[in-house]
């Protein structure tokens, strides 16, 4: 998986692009570590650096096969597609870079969702997908989400979003901020209705979606070192030209800000994820 | 109007203006010249009022002024009837264009300004209170940009903190809890990217609003007086009616922000593209379904004739309210979850032509 050819997401810092290259060797950009790892270890361990724990970014397949009990996933809405209700075109067109991606991937959109089982648990489970489009938001991956919490809601099943995103799709404009507000909506009726709301944030997840459904769960919990944040680091600095502090909007900061439950790193997620599902009874 | 800030394409009009205000002078001075000869003082120029004896020449300027105000509202009307996107853009930010509190001052009375988000401070980019409007009492949240130097840097020109998100919801909540509808007035070109905002949870004070209130249980109507901009802009605008003004834009990122990250920089040409790309105007907001009515302005914009603008927003609110009037908490929470449950566009691709069949038939039909 590569993510160079995305181009809707300002914030990688320029040493973190590239994160998986080609090869079976490659360097660790953990900013203290540097080494050279063997690639099919790093696969191996969850695509977790095996020397300083760096966690690469991950696409929406390979984490639900990470989340969910082997065979356990049943997904649903794959068979929503996205329009151009735009006709958005910049130095591409919309419907062009769509079906780059869709090609790229082999999915749809910037979304998978479904039941599963998580180490024996039942839960309606949805991951956005970094490899497309950088996992923003459209009308496709808002309306997947809304459909996964209903059907959370009905099925009276815990709801478990990982989300990765850049944020708001630009290319459906007004459409994608619409999004947010339907998420978060749904989000209500699950809380009204008593439901579990488990929200994973990884690496990254910012503007429009983090400022919608990700920093709605009733437990929030992130992975380590992952950026997290309403503006980008980028927008921060223009605007107030200061430097920003080590750190900033990671993990760890948001923890010390008192915004998130937990840092949880990939290898105990399933484990937490459990835990939290049974002592939401 | 101020005079420094001159819209380009609004060039023949500002040239007409100056005319139109010479010949007034003229006409003034004319007139004044007349009132002292007849009040009997002798003027210390005969050789020029001699000239001035002739009351054709007062006549001849009143026509002018005629001539070039027909001419003047015409080339506005020209101008006005054709605004591209980006045009559209910076009449929205013109530094004249009414602000919340103009319009508060305007379409409300006994105004009751509510401070204070009970957290960490008041942020001055929301402006909170209670008010009368027509004969009903609602609850104001608006977005201020600030109209002196001083006040815009307070209000960070209109960018607001976590603390002004969760005053709105406060306030919003006290509204609820007095049976009273909300109005909220959105103009921000976004919530403000910083540090404290960060640290203080600028994403979940936005989402936790977009959450409550599409369940508040009170008419809540929505106006986009200027700029509309993404999440800062949503923050307060979950409604049951949403209106735009005329020339306001509504937008998932600002023009200049979409340039810079699609186009690779940002600059008037790339602008004006990503303006029209994003279709962010009235008229393609109401295309999409995204609000549910255009506010019509004076000619040539608010700035122009806030009176007006202010008397058309009152009576749309209004309308609105009374509307909302009929219908039960219930029917409120219900019909504002209606309005955006169904904004998207999706298409449903029967499980045969879907190359990537992925849909498994589950017992509960997932074919929903």
């Amino acid at each position: 998986m590569t993510q160079a050819t995305s181009k809707t997401w300002v914030d990688v810092k320029s040493g973190r692009r590239n994160a998986i290259p080609e090869g079976l060797w490659m360097r660790c950009p953990g900013s203290d570590c540097g080494q050279m790892i063997y690639k099919r270890h790093v696969e191996a361990n969850l695509h977790v650096c095996p020397e300083c724990g760096h966690h690469f970014r991950v696409g929406a397949v390979e984490r639900v096969a990470q989340l969910a009990d082997e065979g356990s996933f049943v997904e649903m809405f794959g068979h929503l597609v996205p329009g151009d209700p735009l006709g958005f075109e910049d130095l591409r067109r919309y419907t062009d870079r769509l079906a780059g991606e869709q090609l790229k991937t082999g999915r749809h959109d910037a979304v998978m969702a479904g039941e599963a089982f998580i180490k024996g648990r039942q839960a309606m489970l949805c991951c956005l997908d970094l490899s497309f489009m950088m996992g923003s938001m459209g009308s496709v991956v808002g309306e997947v989400i809304t459909r996964t919490i209903e059907r959370a809601i009905e099925r009276r099943l815990p709801l478990v979003i990982v989300s990765g995103s850049g944020g708001a799709r630009m290319q459906e404009s007004g459409l994608s901020l619409m999004q947010m507000a339907k998420t978060s909506a749904a989000l209500a009726r699950l809380d009204d209705a008593g439901g579990l709301f488990i929200s994973v944030l990884t690496d990254p997840t910012t503007g429009g979606v983090t400022a919608s459904f990700a920093m709605l769960g009733d437990i929030i919990i992130a992975e380590p070192g992952a950026l997290i944040g309403f503006a980008g680091p980028r927008v921060i600095q223009q605007t107030i030209r200061q430097e920003l502090p080590d750190g900033f909007q990671r993990s760890e900061f948001l923890l010390d800000a008192g915004l998130i439950d937990r840092v949880v790193p990939r290898k105990d997620l399933r484990t937490e994820i459990a835990r939290f599902i049974d002592y939401g009874g | 109007m101020s005079g420094f800030y001159q819209l380009d394409f609004e060039k023949d009009v500002r040239a007409l203006e100056q005319r139109l205000a010479e010949a007034r002078r003229e006409l003034e001075a004319l007139r004044k010249r007349a009132h002292d000869r007849g009040g009997g003082q002798p003027s210390p120029f005969p050789a020029l009022d001699e000239q001035d004896e002739d009351p054709a020449d007062a006549r001849s300027l009143e026509r002018t002024i005629d001539r070039l105000e027909q001419e003047r509202e015409r080339t506005i009307r020209e101008v006005y009837a054709d605004l591209d996107p980006w045009q559209v853009v910076r009449v929205a930010r013109h530094p004249d264009r009414p602000q919340t509190r103009d319009y508060i001052a305007m379409i409300c009375r006994d105004f009751c300004e509510l401070h204070g988000d009970r957290r960490f401070g008041d942020d001055p980019a929301i402006v909170t209170g209670l008010a009368r409007l027509g004969p009903h009492k609602v609850m104001v949240v608006g977005h201020q940009k600030g109209r002196t130097t001083q006040e815009k840097l307070a209000c960070h020109f209109g960018c607001a903190h976590p603390e002004g998100y969760r005053k709105a919801l406060l306030k919003m909540r006290l509204a609820e809890k007095m049976g009273i509808p909300i109005v909220t007035l959105v103009d921000t070109p976004g919530a403000y990217p910083g540090i404290g905002a960060e640290q203080r949870g600028q994403a979940e004070a936005i989402a936790v609003n977009l959450r409550e209130m599409s369940r508040i249980r009170v008419p809540i109507v929505s106006v986009i007086i200027g700029e509309g901009g993404s999440g800062g802009a949503l923050g307060i605008a979950v409604a049951n009616r949403v209106a735009m003004m005329r020339y306001a834009w509504y937008s998932v990122i600002s023009p200049e922000g979409c340039a810079a990250i699609l186009w690779k920089q940002a600059n008037e040409q790339t602008n004006q593209a990503a303006a029209k790309a994003l279709k962010l105007s009235a008229t393609d907001n109401l295309n999409l379904g995204i609000i549910d009515a255009i506010i019509d302005e004076p000619l040539g914009g608010a700035h122009r004739d806030p009176a007006q603008a202010g008397r058309a927003l009152e009576t749309w609110i209004s309308e609105q309210i009374e509307a909302l009037g009929s219908l039960s908490p219930d029917e409120l929470v219900e019909d504002r979850y209606r309005r955006f449950r169904r904004l998207g566009s999706v298409v449903e691709q029967t499980p045969a032509a879907s190359e990537q069949g992925v849909e498994a038939g589950m017992a509960g039909g997932s074919q929903a």
